[in-house]
């Protein structure tokens, strides 16, 4: 077992001791091989002596439980590590950012306490999975949709706090702005709750977001300031009708005014959908020529690119846009999309699939997009599985995630800074394709699988950290980032001598002195430790 | 988050939706079971509610007529069956071989992209129940 740092042996104990008579002894992980069911699913430390590692887990199933667990912590000064459903792969998964602390382990808090159709919006524990809440809805008929993420049996609340997202309208696919309303246990024990949460008898905790005074629901969101227990979710009230209609354009440069005309239906809410931008001249089927092509030093100029399209007969650039809502709206919206983009020579429009609701459980069997509908999934891993055309699985994945201007000059900048690094670095090049979760920007997404190799994956994290450096560089930061990286990523955020860290850092000695929670979240790190870093 | 559109691979089902008659309504057990096997029953009705929840969503079975997407696929039965190519079933459920100590290394161990199973998540009383019910068809 591997004690947190600066804790004594007997303090462990004897914490260990307290947290069995706070939750149940049965529901304190202490033995080799239960902690080891902690370890992160997807670390890229993997068969290595620095993989994070928790020391114990401490399973509370309520509040009042989670209240004396963080008291315990206070009183012994252990660094406690919430997790939720702990199925956040690709980012540490159930593992902490400090090894040696104890994970606060959620799944048991597993109630959906309310869902009101009237009004769309639901209030949950962490340990509610989007599974559950979906086969909820679902047994009781009720008229409303939730947003999921890839893949759905991860929690609401989790998802939600570490910035996920998925793939119908916004707000909802934002999973963290179509939050209203949390409870929060403090270092300290105390209960807080936010928004109209805060009044008593509130009547409208998951209707109001914002109460009165300071917003403060921003700060227990990729942090280390309490531990969310409860926490509400506006939900989509169940559209008349669902289509997806493609446009494609010919030219490496049609990007430009393709994000443009994108750009503008989007911010007029014409177009509301999960954006991913594909590339058939660079997503084909294994090519010499396009190898060849990115292997040059700029990467191949756009007339080559232009020419490797044409003799292939194949577009260079498209995009789905799929529209929910009435069936009227939707032919009017598309019909004002072609319009549009027909601006651009050669656009080319391909209708897609069209659904009418609700769907029945054999339709609902056939869909492809599940994810799309709001109907939670685990195909997504299928990316990195064995399969008939992958016979070399893999043990899981990283993702690099950079947010960049919503421009296809800025997609087009991206992808030749992140090719040629990759050409200097000795990296095979691949290229970014551009993604829209948020409003108004795009995220730039590269994987990195986890191999049974170290030293593949000691070479695959000097390129992920690089990686990460040289988009701080050219001003582009992540939204996200796995828990490894977490200090890297953060300190592109450093505005007048990371001025916004030592802002958090200030927050986090003031509300948790003991630095008890999360210790490291996106690279808050507590006054002790950050001593002993430097 | 990431997911490929328009992939190529099979397209399968949610077995809680259409994987009822496989195993607790089978009736070599429920109408001509010995004693030992009836008071397996209850264990094995766990065992296959607990494999629809949490193990279905990628051990099910192939649907047809899926339209494209992901979103249908079943990556733990396509990579059985890239694994066995026919020597074994592909369905988890279909199985004969499986052993309670095979079943627990696997969940609570991983295996590529599939994460480790936490006792939160399935308890050992479950888990037991999931090796009784991938096990019922087993030869003594």
């Amino acid at each position: 077992m591997k004690l947190p740092p600066g804790v004594t042996p007997g303090d462990f104990a004897e914490a260990i001791k307290q947290f069995e008579e706070a939750v149940g002894e049965q529901w304190v992980y202490t033995s080799d091989d239960d902690v080891a069911l902690y370890r992160d699913a997807y670390s890229p430390f993997l068969g290595e002596p620095d993989e994070i590692v928790a020391s114990a887990a401490v399973a509370p199933d309520g509040v009042e439980q989670v209240q004396s667990v963080v008291r315990i912590a206070n009183r012994y000064k252990i660094p406690i590590y919430p997790i939720s459903t702990g199925r956040n792969l690709g980012y540490g998964g159930s593992a902490p950012v400090l090894s040696g602390s104890v994970v606060l382990d959620l799944k048991r808090m597993n109630r959906i306490l309310e869902v009101n159709e009237r009004n769309a919006y639901a209030l949950v524990e962490p340990g509610v999975s989007y599974f559950d809440l979906y086969r909820h809805i679902q047994e009781k008929g009720l008229k409303l949709w939730l947003d999921v993420p890839d893949p759905g049996w991860g929690s609401l609340v989790g998802n939600s706090l570490d910035h996920g997202a998925g793939y119908t309208p916004l707000p909802f696919r934002d999973h963290f702005e179509s939050h209203c309303g949390m409870e929060v246990v403090l270092a300290n024990g105390e209960l807080l709750r936010t928004g109209m949460g805060a009044v008593p008898k509130a009547q409208t905790w998951q209707q109001f977001k914002y109460g009165l005074g300071p917003y403060v629901d921003g700060l227990f969101s990729q942090s280390n300031f309490g531990v969310v227990t409860k926490m509400g979710f506006w939900l989509m009230p169940q559209p008349e009708a669902y289509r997806v209609a493609t446009v494609w354009v010919p030219k490496y440069n049609d990007i430009i005014p393709f994000v443009d005309i994108m750009a503008r239906l989007m911010n007029s809410g014409t177009i509301n959908c999960h954006i991913w931008i594909e590339s058939p001249a660079y997503n084909g089927p294994p090519d010499g020529e396009r190898e060849a092509l990115l292997a040059k030093p700029d990467g191949g100029s756009p007339e080559e690119w232009d020419r490797y399209a044409q003799d292939r007969k194949i577009k260079f650039w498209g995009c789905p846009f799929s529209f929910y809502g009435l069936s009227k709206v939707i032919d009017a919206q598309w019909e004002h999309v072609k319009e549009q983009f027909s601006a651009i020579p050669g656009a080319v429009f391909e209708e897609g699939e069209s659904f009418r609701f609700p769907l029945t459980p054999e339709q609902t069997e056939r869909v492809g997009e599940r994810s799309k509908l709001g109907i939670p999934s685990l195909g997504v891993f299928s990316l990195g599985a064995r399969s008939a055309v992958n016979p070399t699985p893999n043990n899981g994945h990283l993702w690099l995630a950079a947010v960049i201007p919503m421009t296809g000059e800025a997609v087009l900048e991206a992808q030749k800074v992140f090719t040629k690094a990759f050409r200097e670095w000795g990296v095979s090049p691949s290229v970014g394709l551009p993604q829209s979760y948020h409003w108004r920007t795009f995220v730039l997404l590269y994987g990195f699988p986890i191999t049974d190799d170290i030293e593949t994956n000691k070479k695959n994290r000097a390129t992920f950290d690089r990686m990460l450096r040289l988009a701080a560089d050219h001003g582009w930061g992540e939204y996200r980032t796995h828990t490894a990286f977490m200090d890297t990523a953060v300190s592109a955020y450093s505005f007048n001598d990371h001025a916004l860290l030592r802002f958090h850092e200030k927050l986090k000695d003031a509300v948790d002195p003991n630095g008890i929670l999360s210790a490291g979240r996106y690279g808050i790190w507590p006054r002790e430790l950050r001593k002993a870093k430097t | 988050m990431m997911r490929a559109r328009n992939a190529t691979l099979s397209a399968l089902a949610f077995i809680l939706l259409g994987a009822g008659i496989a195993s607790g309504q089978n009736s070599s057990w429920t109408l001509f079971s010995s004693r030992s096997e009836q008071a397996l029953a209850p264990k094995i009705q766990r065992g296959k509610e607990v494999f629809q929840n949490l193990c279905s969503g990628c051990h099910g079975p192939d649907i047809k007529n899926a339209s494209p997407g992901i979103g249908a696929t079943m990556p733990g039965t396509d990579a059985l069956a890239a694994k066995y190519k026919g020597t074994k079933p592909a369905l988890l459920e279909e199985r004969k071989d499986l052993t309670p100590q095979v079943i627990k290394i696997f969940v609570r161990n991983g295996v590529s992209v599939m994460p480790r199973f936490r006792k939160t998540e399935l308890s050992d009383g479950d888990l037991e129940a999931l090796s009784a019910y991938l096990t019922r068809d087993n030869k003594p």
